[in-house]
C-alpha cells in the first residue's frame, strides 16, 4: 500500500519475453477473469509490471491500460518496480524502528541513492521497508535476498553492502 | 412479470420484481438522496448516501441496490437513517478541500446541497487529508483531485458512454484516486476531450478550462475586433442556468444578451452549419458517384475525430474532411467576412459558445487556421457563458429578445438540428436529395433518424438510388458501428456520428444537472424537442436556400469543394495510438 512509485529503470525485456508474454495473452483471452492471472504470469516473466507490459497485456485482452493499472496499483503482490539483483529489506516493524532501524534505512537509501520501493538504475540494489518480520529479538534486522542480518548499526551498512559487490 | 408489494414510509407500493428500493421509492414520490448512484451506468453501492432501514434487516441498506421483495417494509427517514447519512456526508466533508466560496459548482455541487440538506457540519471529523494535486494537463478538462469524493459517476461515464476509459481508481484505501494510467496527466491520454465525465461530477472535481477571461480581456482590448458565434444547441439549454425550465428556447434573450457583452456582432453557428452540409453533402454525392470511400462518416464532433485517430486510425480515410460548423465559422469570420468588413484578420478575434469542452481542443489542432492565423480563439461552454453573463451583470430573464447579425448570423432550420443526435443526417438528406433529384422534397422531415436510441438507421430512395444511412450517437455505440465497419459488416453510405448520447444537446459543456434530474427526466428529448419545435416553425429549412451560404459562394468560395472552399474549409487527420 501507500503512493504509487513509477520506476525510473529502462525497460529491457526481450522478444523472447514478449513472445511468450504474448502467446499466454492469447491463451487466457476471452475466459472470464483473465486479468488477474494474466498479470501474475506477466510478472512471472518479466519480473515486474512496467507501462510496457501493461500495454501489451491491454492490447492482446482488450481490457483499457487504466483498468489494468488500477488493478495492479490495488494489490501488493503486484510490483511496478523491478527487484535487483540484490533485494533488501529493512524491517521497519515497532522493535526494529526503536532499536534504530530508521537509521539504518536512511544509511542505506543515501549509499544507494534510491527510496524504499525503488531499483538501482544498474538493476543491482533494490530496497523495501517490510513490517515486521518475526524475528525481533535480533532487531533491527535487515535481509538481503533472504540472508538475515542481525543487530545491525548504521555504520555497519557500508560493509554489509560491500559484500554484494558482483 | 411479478409484481411486489412493499411498503415505504408506510405508503403501499407496488412495483416490478427486480426493482430496487431506490427506483420504488421514485415510483411512489419519494426521494432517497444519492451521490454515487446514477442510472444506467453507476450502481455500485459505495457512497452509502442512500441506505434506508428494511424491517428485520440487520443493518442499513443501500437502496440503489437493494431489491425489493414481498411485504417489504422500507423507512427513508428514520432518525437512525439521517444520522447515518449525516455522518457519511461528514467524513466524506472531512476529506474535501471545502473550497465552496470559489468553486465553480457553487450552486450546483451535490455533495454542498446534501450536506446543507442533512445538517451537516463542515468540521465534525478533522485528520490528514489525501493528497492531491490539480491537473491542468488538458486543453478541455481540469480535475482537481481535493473535491473528489471517489463516486466513480466519472468512470462510469468514461467508460459506459464513451468506452474510452482513460480514468479509474489507482491505488488503495486512503490513497485511492482517480487518474490515468501510470499516473499520466489527462492532456497526454487517449481521452477525448468529450466532458461527460464533467457532467457527472457531483462536486467541482471535474470542471472545464476556463476561458472567460480570455474573452474579458478581449472584448476591452480595443484593438480586437471581438465577434460571436453560438452553437445550434446553446440556445435550447442556456435558459437552465437562468431558472427557465428545460427545453425552453432562449434564442432572442441570448443574442440580446451578447450584444450587452460588447461583442461586435453576434452570429450563429446555424450559418456554418449550413455551411457544412454544403461542404459534406457533395463531397458526399461525389463519393458516391465517383467511387470514393463509402461510408462516409461526419467530422463535427472533435470528440468523435479524436476516439478515431486513437482507435481507428486505418479508417480515417472514412471521414469527411470538411471542417466542423465551429472551424468553418471561424474560417468565414477571418477570410470572407473579415476581408468585406476591411478588417485585419490577426485582429480579429473569434469566440464560440460550444455545448461542448472538446471544442476548445479542437480549435488548437493543426490544419484549423484557414487566414494564417487560428480560425478560433477563444470557446466558451454554456456554462461559462452563463457564468460571464453573470459576472456582468446583464439581468439576463429581463432582457428583450433580439435578433442575430446578418450575413453570418443567418441559419436554416437544417442548421439549427445539428445540435441533436440525427441533426446532420437530416439537415444532409434534406439538401442532397434536393440537388440529386433536381427540386425540393414536398416532405423533409426525416424522422427516422430522429429521437435518443444510440443507434437509429434507415434507407432512403433518392433519385432512384437507396441510400442507406447510420446515425450513431455516443462513442460506444461508435465503436460498436466501427468494428461493423471494419469488418465489412456495415452497407452503409453515410453514418451521423455524435460523440455525446443524445448529441450535443447533451454535450460536455451543457448545463450541469443533479443525478436526481438526470435518472429521472429525459432532459435530452425536451432540450432536442425545442429544437424540432423551432425547425418546424421556421421558414428556411434547408441550407442550400439559406441566401447567406449562397452568396458566400457566389462572392468568395464559387462553389461546394471548390479550391478556395476546400483551403478554408477542409482540415486533414493525424494517426495516433489507442494509449496517447
Amino acid at each position: 500500500m501507500g503512493k504509487i512509485k513509477l520506476t525510473s529503470v529502462d525497460f529491457a525485456g526481450t522478444k523472447e519475453q514478449e513472445a511468450e508474454l504474448r502467446k499466454m495473452l492469447k491463451e487466457l483471452k476471452g475466459t472470464d477473469g483473465a486479468l488477474m492471472p494474466a498479470l501474475q504470469k506477466a510478472q512471472g516473466i518479466y519480473g515486474y509490471l512496467p507501462i510496457e507490459v501493461q500495454k501489451i497485456v491491454s492490447e492482446e485482452l482488450g481490457v483499457p491500460l487504466e483498468k489494468i493499472f488500477g488493478v495492479v496499483t490495488f494489490y501488493t503482490q503486484f510490483l511496478l518496480n523491478p527487484n535487483g539483483k540484490y533485494d533488501i529489506s529493512v524491517c521497519l516493524g515497532t522493535a526494529c524502528y526503536v532499536k534504530g532501524a530508521g537509521d539504518v534505512i536512511e544509511k542505506i537509501q543515501n549509499r544507494l541513492d534510491i527510496s524504499p520501493g525503488d531499483c538501482t538504475s544498474d538493476l543491482k540494489f533494490s530496497l523495501n521497508a517490510t513490517r515486521c518480520i518475526g524475528c525481533c529479538g535480533l532487531a533491527p534486522v535487515m535481509t538481503i535476498n533472504g540472508e538475515v542480518f542481525g543487530k545491525v548499526k548504521a555504520d555497519e551498512v557500508d560493509a554489509i553492502l560491500d559484500k554484494f559487490k558482483d | 412479470m411479478k409484481k411486489i408489494n412493499l411498503k415505504i414510509n408506510g405508503l403501499s407500493v407496488t412495483v416490478p420484481e427486480g426493482t430496487t428500493i431506490l427506483e420504488a421509492a421514485n415510483t411512489a414520490g419519494i426521494k432517497i438522496p444519492t451521490l454515487c448512484y446514477l442510472k444506467d451506468i453507476n450502481k455500485i453501492g459505495a457512497c452509502r448516501v442512500c441506505v434506508v432501514e428494511v424491517k428485520g434487516a440487520r443493518n442499513l441498506v443501500a437502496s440503489c441496490v437493494y431489491p425489493v421483495s414481498e411485504g417489504m417494509e422500507v423507512i427513508t427517514n428514520s432518525p437512525k437513517v439521517l444520522d447515518s447519512r449525516k455522518k457519511t456526508v461528514e467524513l466524506l466533508l472531512s476529506n474535501h478541500n471545502q473550497d465552496c466560496l470559489s468553486c465553480v459548482r457553487n450552486g450546483s455541487c451535490e455533495l454542498n446541497k446534501l450536506s446543507y440538506e442533512l445538517g451537516c457540519k463542515s468540521d465534525s471529523y478533522e485528520g490528514v487529508k489525501t493528497e492531491s494535486k490539480v491537473d491542468n494537463s488538458s486543453l478541455s478538462i481540469v480535475r482537481d483531485n481535493s473535491k473528489c469524493i471517489l463516486c466513480r459517476r466519472c468512470v462510469a461515464a468514461c467508460q459506459a458512454y464513451q468506452s474510452v476509459s482513460v480514468i479509474g481508481a489507482n491505488s488503495k484505501g486512503f490513497d485511492t484516486h482517480i487518474a490515468c494510467a501510470f499516473e499520466q496527466p489527462l492532456g497526454e491520454v487517449s481521452c477525448v476531450n468529450c466532458g461527460q465525465c464533467i457532467n457527472v461530477c457531483p462536486t467541482g472535481a471535474l470542471r472545464e478550462k476556463d476561458e472567460i477571461d480570455d474573452v474579458l480581456e478581449a472584448l476591452n482590448n480595443p484593438d480586437k475586433y471581438v465577434v460571436v458565434g453560438t452553437a445550434p444547441s446553446i440556445r435550447v439549454a442556456l435558459g437552465e442556468e437562468f431558472g427557465y425550465p428545460i427545453g425552453k428556447n432562449v434564442e432572442g434573450k441570448m443574442v440580446a444578451a451578447l450584444r450587452k457583452l460588447g461583442f461586435k456582432n453576434v452570429f450563429d453557428v446555424d450559418f456554418a452549419a449550413d455551411l457544412t452540409i454544403m461542404e459534406e453533402g457533395y463531397e458526399f454525392i461525389d463519393r458516391v458517384k465517383n467511387g470514393g470511400k463509402l461510408p462516409m462518416m461526419t467530422s463535427c464532433s472533435p470528440a468523435w475525430i479524436k476516439f478515431m485517430e486513437h482507435n481507428y486510425p486505418e479508417l480515417l480515410g472514412h471521414l469527411s474532411t470538411a471542417k466542423s460548423p465551429q472551424q468553418m465559422f471561424g474560417a468565414c469570420c477571418k477570410t470572407y467576412f473579415a476581408e468585406k468588413m476591411g478588417i485585419d484578420p490577426k485582429k480579429m478575434f473569434v469566440v464560440s459558445i460550444m455545448p461542448c469542452t472538446a471544442k476548445k481542443y479542437e480549435k488548437d489542432r493543426p490544419y484549423q487556421s484557414a487566414a494564417g492565423v487560428k480560425d478560433i480563439d477563444a470557446v466558451l461552454t454554456t456554462r461559462e457563458l452563463a457564468r460571464l453573463i453573470k459576472r456582468c451583470g446583464i439581468m439576463f430573464n429581463n432582457l428583450k429578445d433580439e435578433q442575430f447579425d446578418a450575413p453570418l448570423g443567418i441559419g436554416s432550420g437544417a442548421g439549427l438540428i445539428f445540435g441533436a443526435t440525427g441533426g446532420v443526417m437530416e439537415a444532409a438528406l434534406r439538401t442532397v436529395a434536393s440537388v440529386l433529384t433536381g427540386s425540393d422534397l414536398n416532405n423533409i422531415d426525416f424522422n427516422e433518424v430522429r429521437g435518443n436510441s444510440s443507434v437509429k438507421e434507415a434507407v432512403y430512395d433518392i433519385a432512384g438510388m437507396k441510400v442507406k444511412v447510420a446515425v450513431v450517437s455516443s462513442l460506444s455505440a461508435a465503436r460498436d458501428m466501427m468494428e461493423k465497419v471494419k469488418n465489412g459488416k456495415a452497407d452503409y453510405h453515410f453514418i451521423e456520428v455524435m460523440s455525446c448520447p443524445g448529441g450535443c444537446v447533451n454535450g460536455g459543456g451543457q448545463p450541469i444537472l443533479d443525478a436526481h434530474t438526470r435518472n429521472t427526466v429525459d432532459y435530452k428529448k425536451l432540450r432536442a424537442s425545442a429544437i424540432y419545435k423551432t425547425d418546424k416553425a421556421m421558414k428556411l429549412r434547408m441550407s442550400h436556400h439559406n441566401p447567406a451560404v449562397r452568396e458566400i459562394y457566389e462572392s468568395y468560395f464559387e462553389k461546394p469543394n471548390s479550391h478556395k472552399a476546400h483551403e478554408a474549409l477542409h482540415t486533414k487527420y493525424v494517426k495516433r495510438n489507442s494509449f496517447n
